[in-house]
């Protein structure tokens, strides 16, 4: 028969670590209260029939709230075995005041007395013997963090848990309580189980209605010891429930004063914790010391140069990409590649190697290599493409006259051979020169100045690079930078299955939906780990340190104004990087409906994959407005602030405003264990659990974009054929209010529910056949063909795409935070009606104002404008009373 | 008097717990009970919630909530 032995406790009473050092599972521990929302069990290590069962913390057994009924329902009508209570030695009165409620339970209880070290450190001193006595039970010393007795705590609980109860409850309470419940448990013996009839009596005195109609006793019995509960009331000038909380502290105060003996000289010192709160929440210092703490997150995160972003890119390029990685901290010196040196001959190989790669490499490490290089791929580059258009120019009237779209491979060739990297020319070879200068003279002349501008530097569209014939013909001759030569290398997994699936001779149907498709998947939700990893990693140790629950004292009064709590605002600066760590941190909030809030709002802060699309359509369309991009952050402020505000007042989240009573915990120094561990649970959490979602999301998309119904795969520029294009036909209607009702802007917000930069390749994808010459181009060319007013339509465009619901994997981890289908659809719900307003309002209004254009659809825009002002400024519901 | 007139530094020792219900377990849960001592030890920055010292541990309770704790 299998033990089952609950673990009950204080919030941050270090329940959760004891539970970890005694099942050796990797449960989620934290410094702040309310990490456990739900019961979780383990086995005990070394008893395999042995249950242990970790509730959630509390301070007490009342029924207001959730984690309270949760671990009160637990106890009373699963019965555990026994119940191992872990107290706070540090706090231990007001720890002892949930023990006095489980002693009652009939239960067989051991008493686990936490963090003696720090208490042995004080020079405090407890008697376990006298504790013990004084609740009927029996009470030993434990440091969980320190593993100090663990298990001792875990082999009495056993041991009580085989002898079953062999003591009554303690009698805590004054002799006219105690004569009241007499006379209750006298009228309710033999009706409710024996071992729980004082805990049935105390819940009938204090007229907790839900234990009592759980219980199934007579309403008329009752009423009978009505009477006794009010005799009792007038005597003692209080409410029953206050009476007994009441009188358990002042029999706890008795058993501290017997039992604990506080170290004399201590009292007047402060301790280091009150040092570290002095500051941190000091009047002055603690709101800077608030934002360097965010500027830090921000810095690990999502900086442009920092941890978190280089992570990122190195995980999304180089480890799961195809760029590939040199392993770090060895040597990344260029290597012969011996095996390819089929100019030298075998002596001459290694050292002495005199092969084009081998004499211009030779002691380079690969970045200077790639430095060196670069300027030659530009050359390439900028001569080809300028090649190729005059190459179409000239013969683009000739009979039989195909557009070149690339380099011819045999003229590459040919040049290739030609010269040498210090531009001798190799024309000794008479035949291929000729052959080459032959082909050169079809197209155009081989001296052309060439005129690009260089995309990568938006600031300089000015900046040319351009490249004559020779420049080219030495670039050409200059082996290219394989990285493979330079120390070790490891090829990106994209990569590698590109080459198994080419070994194995897969058709290209095949072979694309595996690596783009299948892995496509994989990589976004891989993509995401680092970034998660280190803002979990600094969270974790804020939380475990105790700075958290300082957060939410020093920003309540801010926040609780929209609804939100002083916690909300650490997703919202994550959420400026990006929506997905910044949802799952709305975990520290402890408080469920603030928790949810804060989900729903976090993502409307633009994220670095809508800086993208801010930033192209800045560049296109709003050259002259710079501050569109600071309006884009401001309107995403303001949907927090007064969403929250809305949604305060809607009935979703109406309701008593949940008390703000909250332990400020002592600090102390987070273990890297424990962070660690704390950290890998949500990654993991992230991975497994938000990647189910998150992977069939992004192959649906991906299929419908690069398919058409026959599933014939297509080439990117084919868009036009794919089920992409229909769907978005079909449900292009819906846009057609905000400006862009066509199947191509329709397609391209879908497809950017992928990730949101896609909106922008998409765009550029479906814009290719427009009118223009580069991509800026054609796109503005699209929008034009949309609506008369092609910068309002862009504009509603790019406000639609960053305030509806965020990608695919934010959304996916709002259902997961959400905790229930119906909660993550009204987050969507929700996002997608605000992104909605607000491209309808600013295309149907903006209409209004430029040129008095005056339709239905402003009408309506209007109207939803007046409902959600309504909505904002409305009086508040009246508190329902429950 | 009720707790949140208090100063700054001050200790009181609690009379009465007003209100009822939810907000007022929870309150005397937390062990501010009648015949308690309370020391206020700060208020945070932006002037709402405050710090209390009481039965040896840091409890932080909004004004409104202080409101309805009577001290002597």
């Amino acid at each position: 028969m299998s033990i089952k032995i609950a673990l009950a406790g204080n919030p941050n009473s270090g329940k959760t670590t004891l539970f970890n050092a005694l099942t050796g599972s990797d449960q989620y521990v934290g410094n702040w209260p309310g990490v456990t929302v739900e019961k979780k069990d383990g086995r005990l290590a070394g008893h395999k029939d042995t249950v242990l069962q970790d509730l959630p913390g509390i301070y007490s057994l009342s029924p207001y709230s959730l984690e309270e009924k949760v671990s009160r329902n637990f106890l009373v009508y699963e019965k555990p075995d026994a119940i191992l209570n872990i107290v706070d030695g540090t706090n231990i009165e007001r720890n002892l005041y949930l023990s006095t409620q489980l002693a009652e339970l009939g239960i067989p209880m051991v008493i686990a007395v936490n963090m003696m070290d720090i208490v042995d450190k004080a020079g405090d001193k407890i008697d376990f013997k006298k504790l013990g006595k004084a609740l009927n039970c029996r009470a030993i010393g434990i440091s969980a963090q320190k593993s100090r007795g663990c298990r001792d705590a875990a082999a009495e609980a056993l041991l009580v848990a085989r002898e079953g109860l062999k003591s009554e409850a303690p009698h805590v309470f004054s002799g006219s309580v105690e004569h009241a419940l007499a006379h209750i448990e006298e009228s309710i013996q033999g009706k409710v189980p024996a071992a729980s009839i004082r805990w049935c009596a105390i819940k009938i005195f204090e007229r907790d209605k839900e234990a009592i109609e759980k219980m199934g006793i007579n309403p008329k019995t009752i009423e009978h010891v009505e009477g006794h509960i009010k005799d009792c009331e007038k005597e003692l000038d209080d409410d029953a429930e206050s009476i007994i909380t009441s009188q358990r502290y002042e029999f706890i105060q008795k058993i501290v004063k017997d039992c604990v003996v506080k170290n004399s000289k201590r009292l007047k010192r402060m301790s280091i914790s009150d040092k570290i709160d002095r500051i941190v929440t000091h009047k002055i210092l603690a709101l800077p010391i608030f934002i360097l703490s965010l500027c830090a997150m921000w810095w690990l995160a999502v900086a442009e140069n920092g941890p978190g972003t280089i992570l990122t890119d190195w995980a999304n390029d180089q480890f799961l990409g195809e760029d590939g990685w040199h392993l770090p901290f060895t040597s990344h010196k260029f290597k012969c590649p011996e095996k390819e040196c089929e100019n030298c001959t075998a002596d001459e190989r290694g050292e002495n190697c005199t092969c084009e790669s081998c004499r211009i490499y030779t002691g380079m490490e690969y970045e200077e290599a790639q430095e060196f290089y670069a300027p030659h791929e530009k050359n390439i580059e900028a001569w080809e493409a300028a090649y190729i258009e005059a190459y179409n120019e000239a013969n683009k009237d000739k009979e039989g006259f195909e557009e070149l779209a690339e380099m011819p491979e045999e003229l590459d060739e040919a040049l290739a051979r030609t010269v040498k990297a210090d531009g001798v020319r190799l024309d000794d070879d008479e035949e291929t020169g000729e052959a080459v200068r032959g082909k050169l003279k079809d197209g155009c002349g081989p001296c052309i100045e060439v005129e690009i501008a260089e995309e990568d530097d938006e600031d300089a569209p000015e900046l040319e690079w351009t490249c004559d014939w020779a420049m080219y013909q030495v670039s050409k001759a200059v082996p290219e930078v394989d990285p493979s030569n330079y120390g070790v290398f490891i090829p990106g997994i994209s990569t590698l299955l590109d080459s198994m699936l080419d070994k194995a001779g897969v058709n290209e149907t095949v072979k694309s939906l595996v690596k783009d498709g299948a892995w496509g998947g994989v990589a976004t939700v891989l993509g995401f780990v680092p970034v998660i990893l280190v803002v979990f990693l600094f969270l974790a140790f804020l939380e475990d340190c105790g700075y958290m629950a300082r957060v939410a004292f020093i920003m309540d009064r801010l926040f609780r104004k929209f609804g939100l709590s002083g916690k909300s605002f650490i997703p919202m600066i994550v959420g400026k990087g990006c929506g997905v760590p910044a949802v799952m941190a709305a975990r520290t909030i402890e408080n469920e409906r603030d928790h949810r809030m804060t989900v729903i709002l976090a993502t409307f802060i633009p994220c670095g994959a809508k800086t993208v699309v801010i930033a192209m359509f800045a560049s296109i369309f709003f050259r002259d407005m710079w501050w569109v991009a600071a309006l884009m952050d401001i309107i995403g402020i303001a949907i927090i602030v007064l969403g929250g505000i809305a949604l305060k007042k809607s009935r979703a989240f109406a309701g008593e405003a949940a008390p703000f009573v909250m332990e400020l915990p002592s600090y102390h120094l987070p273990t890297p264990n424990g962070i660690w561990r704390h950290t890998w649970t949500r990654v993991k959490g992230y991975v497994f659990k938000a990647g189910m979602i998150i992977f069939p999301a992004c192959v649906f998309l991906w299929l419908v974009m690069h398919f058409d119904w026959s599933f014939t795969l297509l080439a990117d520029e084919e868009i036009e054929k794919s089920i992409l294009h229909d769907i978005g036909s079909w449900i292009a209607w819906f846009f057609a209010p905000l400006g862009f009702g066509t199947w191509q802007g329709a397609a391209a917000s879908v497809s950017a529910e992928i990730a949101k930069e896609q909106a922008t390749a998409t765009l550029g994808i479906v814009a290719q056949n427009m009118q223009g010459t580069s991509t800026a181009a054609h796109i503005k060319a699209l929008f034009g063909s949309m609506s008369d007013f092609p910068r309002l339509a862009a504009f509603s465009f790019m406000v639609f795409n960053l305030f509806i619901p965020p990608c695919m994997v934010a959304i996916a981890v709002t259902f997961r935070e959400m905790g229930t289908k119906a909660w993550g659809w009204f987050a969507v719900a929700f996002q997608l009606f605000i992104g909605y307003t607000i491209a309808l309002s600013a295309y149907q209004v903006g209409m209004l104002i430029c040129s008095g254009v005056f339709t239905f659809w402003t009408i309506l825009a209007l109207a939803i404008d007046g409902f959600c002002l309504w909505a904002i400024f409305r009086p508040a519901r009246k508190e329902i009373a429950k | 008097m009720t707790l949140d007139q208090v100063q700054i530094g001050e200790e009181r020792t609690i009379t009465k717990i007003l209100g009822e219900g939810a907000v007022k377990r929870r309150i005397m849960d937390m062990g501010l009970t009648k015949g308690t001592k309370v020391t206020i030890i700060k208020v945070a920055p932006l002037g709402d919630p405050l710090e209390l010292l009481v039965r040896g541990y840091d409890l932080s309770i909004r004004k409104d909530e202080a409101a309805k704790i009577e001290v002597e």
